[in-house]
């Protein structure tokens, strides 16, 4: 007998996992709101290093940007095809948001590697420490939910994945968009509003 | 042990579809399956074995904490102390602070939260079992962790707050801040995943009838404190990457030489620091609120205001934090919003206070220990709480602010307050967990010891902040102690005797435990003829906690499962505890579906330390932590909830029971 | 499992087809925004990249992440957090002067 995740006899109705997914994403927003302000507070500490107009390369970002923000759309496609049983598409559109997420981590390295031959490290300022320490968490996330989403392909290929899929899919979904989501704001606040 | 499923109100996690293939993880480990014997412990998931444990855990560590401190007053019970030397002494105030706030009354809230909540809601779980066991493991492996420092070049020196940039590398080389910090990155993670499994459970596990304004106030309060948690770890977690950052990276964030602001590090601090003490009262505000009413034999006075209050004072909460930084440079807009504030936040507080008064007025008081703990509560949490009030008038607080005033203010509502409710709730619900009462004899020297102690030992506190002794302050003189009989000295000795008298009341209240668990008065089902759900239950509850779920259709609905109005209007006992539980016995549910044990929590939890260590010592093991944290989450992702029925050695008899404890 | 299928048609409103134009949508307010690098928008150049970025985001959130269409209390739970945190860094950044000029 299968036991049907999406009615759960649960007295709000809603699903367990999904009520702590938005809790945890809740709980996010102090985590990322803290770097951002801290990164606020220190952008124009840039003591003897350079100046974020002069490290920021906007066009390259900005092919990054979108780049994140189609793996969104890829995302729901997955979710999509995982509520409709279609197992194929469902990793199809998984294995291309992993792949779009690795191009945009891929392409923050790179930045990161031409800021710091640039003469930007990490401790080189307060703006730069403040800088790679706001991108670098985002980074690390997304770097999570790309290893969370090529797992959950390997599982589903073997069908070993404990519970409903559509759900599972679901619940990295709405992490991997949050993701996207923190992306949208650094973007705004960081690159395209100089100092 | 675990049977076909049918919906209940247990877990839903990942729930198994339909499993091909037996659940040894990663093809190598069999899930355990035992229920006795310490590996029923270790791998366990039951909420009421990891609420046992988080308990134990957190009474070591208050004796742990208890002699920090002991140790502080003996260096200034007299002039010219020797016992600690000033390093030493930093770290004493620091760790006794820590040890207190984060490894003894958070820890042994989530125990209560932990064991009672699920069944003052009529449940027979959390929402996610194996997280709830991977945050027990985090808790401890952090607070061991955390307290390493001592033997390996000294423990963290820079007080509770560890203000930056003086808990930077700079004035702070050993590597005890840097335990501090990752210790508590690693108990936060047991903090913000136990809220997160605690409201989900709250909100969504609760037996038919059971609305939420029919939950006990324990459990409301639990539910604001896990709000409270889940969004005010984030801050501290920011806080504490930055300055790890600091002390093992080379960044700048709090050096004021590359332009820094320390307010940075103050403001982080407090935007979790303030939630934190609201997080420290609440439970114990829950735990009397469920004490006064049942010793008082009358219902809670105001039931819709207390939960109100506490929803309100967990909102107006995230307001205040800056009435810690009043002397800090802010300027006078700013300290005046947060002063004006801080006053607005005593409201909700006082309107606690005025419902538990108006529960005991025209009750049939009975005087049990548990009982005087309740009211020693209100009277001690409200000196407290005055003392609290001039603080949030910034003119007196700029005076009164980092002397030994403040120490008089959050001792008085943190030990008579938060921890005279915590040991109101151990007196209270000692029977239900263990079948045994706690000595009342035993208990009243121990209360009244403590009681006498605590006050001789805070009370003074109040004249030697205003006669100007410094918190943090290593050692005094006789020339700084000043004129006239009643100095600094004089009220620094008394404090230190008092300290010694508290001492020997907690000492009792540990022997009564030894003394209980040896030869303690079996306990019957309903001692205290309680009313909320978690009375009706065995002593101690089963496994599975309810035979069969009950339908709730009252507040207190145990109460009124017990007493019926007659004619006359007045409350009749209809039916005694162990009958309402033969009833529920006897309409069991035929199939309980109950999560099984699992090893994943523990391993998880044992990468966290691996991983700090590494980053302290050598990155290579950071990786190795890293690697059986990843490691941890594929065994777990892979595991279902439930061992299906193939996975379990066959029982002697027929595999179709009901779950019994082992 | 059909009929969990045409449930969740039900309450999830959107088609594939919906959320390409989100999509879409999405990735001419970037070109917008990135806009603002090349062209001079003058006193609108701050209120304008606000406005994008909050658009964005609630767009996401809203369609993608699927609150718009979910019940109420997942969008309580989030925008408590998002608030909060709005609120109190933005309090911290006002005693350091941040939005004085």
């Amino acid at each position: 007998m299968s036991a049907d995740t999406a009615a759960h006899h649960t007295s709000t109705g809603l699903s367990n996992v999904k009520l702590g997914m938005w809790l945890f994403l809740g709980s996010e927003c102090l985590l990322f709101g803290g770097l951002i302000s801290t990164y606020m507070l220190y952008r124009g500490r840039v003591g003897e290093g350079p100046t974020p107009s002069q490290v920021f390369d906007i066009p390259f970002t900005s092919v990054s940007s979108f780049v994140l923000l189609m793996s969104s759309l890829t995302m729901v496609l997955a979710v999509s095809a995982a509520h409709k049983n279609d197992d194929r598409n469902m990793r199809l559109w998984l294995s291309v948001t992993g792949l779009l997420g690795a191009t945009f981590v891929g392409g923050q390295v790179y930045e990161f590697t031409a800021f710091y031959n640039e003469g930007m490290g990490f401790t080189t300022s307060l703006f730069s420490s403040s800088f790679f320490v706001l991108t670098g968490f985002h980074g690390v996330h997304v770097t999570v939910g790309i290893i969370m989403l090529m797992s959950l392909v390997g599982i589903l290929k073997r069908s070993k994945v404990p519970g409903s899929k559509a759900e599972t899919v679901e619940m990295i979904g709405l992490y991997w968009h949050f993701v996207d989501v923190v992306w949208i704001i650094i973007f705004t606040l960081v690159y395209l509003i100089p100092g | 042990m675990a049977i076909i499923e049918r919906p209940t109100t247990a877990v839903s996690e990942l729930q198994v579809a339909a499993p091909a293939v037996p659940s040894t993880a990663l093809g190598a480990l069999k899930r355990p399956v035992t229920t006795t014997g310490w590996r029923a412990w270790l791998f366990t998931v039951d909420h009421k074995k990891l609420g046992i444990m988080y308990s134990a855990a957190a009474l070591f560590f208050f004796v742990v904490g208890g002699l920090e401190a002991v140790l502080i007053r003996l260096q200034l019970a007299a002039p010219n102390g020797k016992v600690l030397n000033a390093d030493l002494y930093n770290q004493m105030f620091t760790m006794h602070a820590t040890t207190m706030v984060f490894l003894f009354v958070m820890p042994m809230a989530a125990g209560l939260a932990n064991y009672f909540v699920p069944l003052q809601i009529g449940a027979r779980d959390v929402a996610f079992p194996r997280i709830n066991a991977f945050g027990f493991w985090a808790f401890l492996f952090g607070g061991i962790f955390l307290n390493l420092a001592w033997f390996l070049g000294g423990a963290a020196d820079g007080g509770w707050f560890m203000y930056a940039p003086n808990s930077g590398p700079v004035f702070s080389p050993s590597h005890g801040v840097d335990f501090w910090a990752l210790g508590l990155q690693i108990t936060g993670i047991a903090s913000l995943t136990g809220s997160i499994n605690l409201i989900v459970t709250i909100l969504n596990m609760r037996a038919p009838g059971m609305k939420l304004m029919r939950m006990p106030i324990f459990t409301w309060m639990q539910l604001v404190v896990q709000f409270l948690l889940v969004f005010a770890v984030p801050v501290i977690t920011v806080a504490l990457f930055l300055l790890s950052f600091q002390r093992n990276f080379g960044a700048t964030f709090f050096n004021v030489e590359a332009g820094a602001d320390p307010l940075l590090w103050q403001h982080l601090f407090w935007i979790f620091g303030h939630p934190e003490v609201y997080i420290l009262i609440l439970p114990s505000f829950g735990v009397i609120s469920e004490v006064l009413p049942v010793f008082s034999r009358k219902p809670l006075f105001g039931y819709p205001f207390v939960v109100f209050s506490g929803a309100a004072i967990g909102f107006v909460g995230w307001g205040v934090w800056a009435h810690h930084m009043f002397a800090s440079g802010l300027g006078p807009v700013s300290v005046a919003v947060f002063s004006v504030a801080t006053m607005a936040i005593a409201v909700p507080t006082g309107v606690k206070i005025v419902n538990w008064t108006m529960t005991l007025w025209g009750g049939k008081l009975v005087f049990t220990v548990a009982m005087k703990y309740a009211v020693a509560l209100i009277v001690l949490f409200t000196i407290g709480g005055l003392s609290g009030v001039t603080h949030s008038v910034a003119p007196s607080d700029t005076q009164q602010t980092d002397t030994y005033y403040i120490v008089a203010h959050f001792h008085y509502v943190l030990f008579g307050g938060a921890i005279f409710g915590l040991f109101s709730g151990f007196y209270y619900w000692w029977p239900k967990v263990f079948g045994k009462m706690l000595s009342e004899k035993i208990g009243n020297w121990s209360f009244w010891l403590m009681v006498f102690g605590m006050n001789l030992t805070f009370g003074p506190m109040h004249i030697l902040g205003l006669q100007g002794q410094p918190r943090r302050m290593y050692v005094w003189t006789e020339a700084r102690a000043g004129e006239g009989f009643f100095n600094l000295g004089f009220w620094n000795t008394v404090a230190s005797i008092g300290s010694l008298i508290l001492s020997l009341g907690v000492l009792l209240f540990l022997i009564n435990i030894v003394v209980t668990t040896r030869k303690g008065q079996v306990a019957p089902l309903d001692p205290w003829n309680a009313r909320s759900l978690e009375w009706m239950t065995s002593n101690p509850p089963k496994e599975h906690n309810f035979d069969s779920i009950p339908t709730i259709s009252h507040l207190d609905e145990f109460f009124h499962r017990k007493y019926k109005e007659n004619e006359n209007g007045e409350m009749v006992q209809v039916a005694t505890a162990e009958e309402i539980v033969a009833e529920l016995e006897k309409n069991a549910d035929a199939h309980i579906h109950m999560p099984s044990p699992s090893y994943w929590p523990i391993i998880l939890a044992l990468g966290l330390p691996v991983t700090a260590f590494g980053v302290i010592y050598s990155i290579p093991l950071a990786v190795v932590g890293g690697v059986i944290i990843l490691l941890g989450m594929y065994g777990w992702a892979l595991e279902p909830s439930t061992a299906p029925d193939d996975d379990v050695d066959p029982p002697a008899s027929s595999s179709k029971e009901v779950a019994h404890v082992g | 499992m059909a009929t969990d299928t045409t449930t969740h048609e039900a309450e999830h409103g959107m088609s594939n087809a919906g959320y390409v134009r989100i999509a879409l949508i999405l990735a001419a307010i970037t070109a917008l925004e990135v806009s603002t690098y090349y062209i001079d928008f003058g006193p609108f150049f701050m209120p304008a990249l606000m406005i994008m970025m909050v658009v964005k985001f609630l767009m996401v959130v809203s369609y993608f992440m699927h609150l718009k269409f979910d019940n109420r209390l997942f969008s309580w739970l989030f925008y408590a957090g998002l608030i909060l945190a709005i609120t109190v860094y933005v309090i911290a950044l006002s005693t350091f002067k941040f939005f004085v000029a």
